[in-house]
């Protein structure tokens, strides 16, 4: 069953709603008990680094989350700040991430009038490699960011797709059975919903 | 290439959705949680709901309908209306809202913006800022609560303050302009878009597609707001909820680029 991992952040309803309409079943776990019978994990985040740490580090789940993602190979997607905290650290906060992919999360330093920060809005994905997670999007391949940190892979490989602001950086990733995406696939209408039933559908 | 957001901006009211003139006159015009249905379907790039009520009558937000809207919407959403701590912003957050906007209590309060920065992000917190022209001399005045009273404060002194507080963004509402569907106030927007450098979206005034050509037109990547435009059609004002298809919303920009 998909799993989404309460840790007390994130849009849990949103991803909730769309797997209902798609008829596929899907839970929230806070404790281990709950996460014993997950197929799919889900890692929402909305917030800082550091305040995701925190509350994932008290939140009693931590040490059975590893179990699962790094010894049972369960697939796990990481969403916007659930992504980050899948890095080494953060230049956002002094917290080490769970250093499930191997990177660094970075500030976005523009320094342009033309390139605001947040990036917000709607961005076009550059693929980089093929993944069964992006297979029928649209032609526009456009999703929705919200951020200010990303996330930077210190392998190549593990970059499926990339977005432009300012410069080329990773927005979707995926090492072994575990994923992570920094635009918001339950706001991003038609592809956000594809990519949350590719996920879904993967084996 | 990222692109300009158009953003439907829907006022509440009594649970109602309204749309003022002026920031009067409230004309009921539907149900909040049907809007955002409609809207879902029309694939909108945002949406921002405003309780105008909430402030004014010292009431704290309706959580239980921010969790309905929230988990209908398909789209990124911000919230405003009646937020006085860090508290209500960070359990608004936790309701799957991804933006909250501030307007009265960070002028009276103006810490709640590091505050709420430090506990939901930077990206999450956004200040609106109601603005009138003023009659006599030069220049726009800052009002609150819903536009009843005047706060004394320089413009451009409070929208570099907002920044260097953390906010993620500023929603810029002209008060002479709201719901008159003649075009945006350039001046004011132009006065405020110099000077910030985190996303800006603009409000109030926007009656057509020539209007928004016209804004992307100067200020390229900017928040699109609009009331009336979204939910009216036709020169008789008739209620229906109406946004730009994908394809329409792609000639815009493109005929955008000939101007």
């Amino acid at each position: 069953m998909i799993t989404i991992i309460d840790y007390g952040l994130g849009n849990l309803g949103a991803f909730s709603n769309v797997y209902k309409k798609l008829n596929i079943d899907v839970r929230f776990a806070s404790n281990v008990g709950d996460l014993k019978k997950a197929s799919k994990l889900i890692l929402p985040g909305v917030g800082t680094f550091d305040q995701a740490m925190n509350k994932l580090n008290s939140s009693g789940l931590r040490n059975y989350l590893d179990e699962l993602v790094i010894k049972k190979k369960i697939p796990i997607i990481g969403i916007c700040v659930g992504m980050q905290i899948m890095a080494l650290k953060s230049d956002e906060g002094v917290l080490p991430g769970l250093g499930w992919i191997n990177g660094k999360v970075n500030r976005l330093s523009l320094n342009n009038k033309n390139s605001p920060l947040p990036h917000m809005g709607w961005n076009d994905i550059k693929i980089q490699k093929r993944s069964p997670l992006i297979d029928n999007l649209d032609n526009s391949k456009r999703f929705y960011f919200l951020h200010s940190y990303y996330f930077q892979c210190q392998n190549l490989d593990d970059v499926i797709a990339n977005v432009n602001y300012g410069f080329d950086f990773p927005c979707i990733i995926n090492h072994k059975n575990i994923f992570g995406i920094q635009c918001h696939p339950e706001k991003s209408h038609y592809n956000g919903v594809n990519l949350l039933k590719n996920f879904a559908e993967l084996n | 290439m990222l692109s300009p957001r158009i953003i439907p901006v829907i006022l509440v009211q009594n649970k109602g959705l309204v749309k003022t003139i002026n920031f009067e006159n409230p004309k009921y015009v539907g149900d909040p949680l049907n809007a955002v249905r409609i809207f879902n379907e029309k694939e909108v790039d945002e949406l921002i709901i405003l309780d105008i009520d909430a402030t004014i009558n010292n009431k704290c937000p309706d959580f239980l309908s921010i969790k309905n809207w929230a988990s209908e919407c398909r789209m990124p959403l911000c919230y405003g209306g009646g937020i006085s701590s860090v508290e209500e912003i960070q359990r608004i957050i936790s309701l799957g809202v991804e933006k909250v906007s501030i307007n009265s209590s960070a002028l009276l309060n103006p810490d709640i913006i590091n505050e709420a920065a430090d506990l939901v992000g930077s990206q999450s917190v956004v200040v609106s800022i109601d603005c009138k022209r003023r009659k006599f001399n030069k220049g726009y005045d800052i009002f609150i609560q819903n536009g009843k009273k005047k706060y004394k404060i320089d413009l451009i002194s409070w929208i570099l303050e907002v920044e260097k507080r953390g906010a993620g963004e500023i929603v810029l509402n002209s008060i002479d302009n709201d719901g008159l569907m003649k075009g945006y106030d350039l001046d004011l927007i132009r006065l405020v878009k110099e000077k910030v450098s985190i996303p800006l979206t603009a409000l109030g005034g926007c009656g057509s597609k020539k209007d928004i050509m016209r804004l992307i037109d100067e200020f390229s990547i900017i928040g699109v707001g609009a009331g009336s435009m979204f939910v009216f059609k036709g020169k008789f004002k008739a209620v229906l909820i109406n946004y730009p298809s994908k394809i329409e919303k792609l000639n815009l920009f493109n005929e955008t680029k000939k101007i």
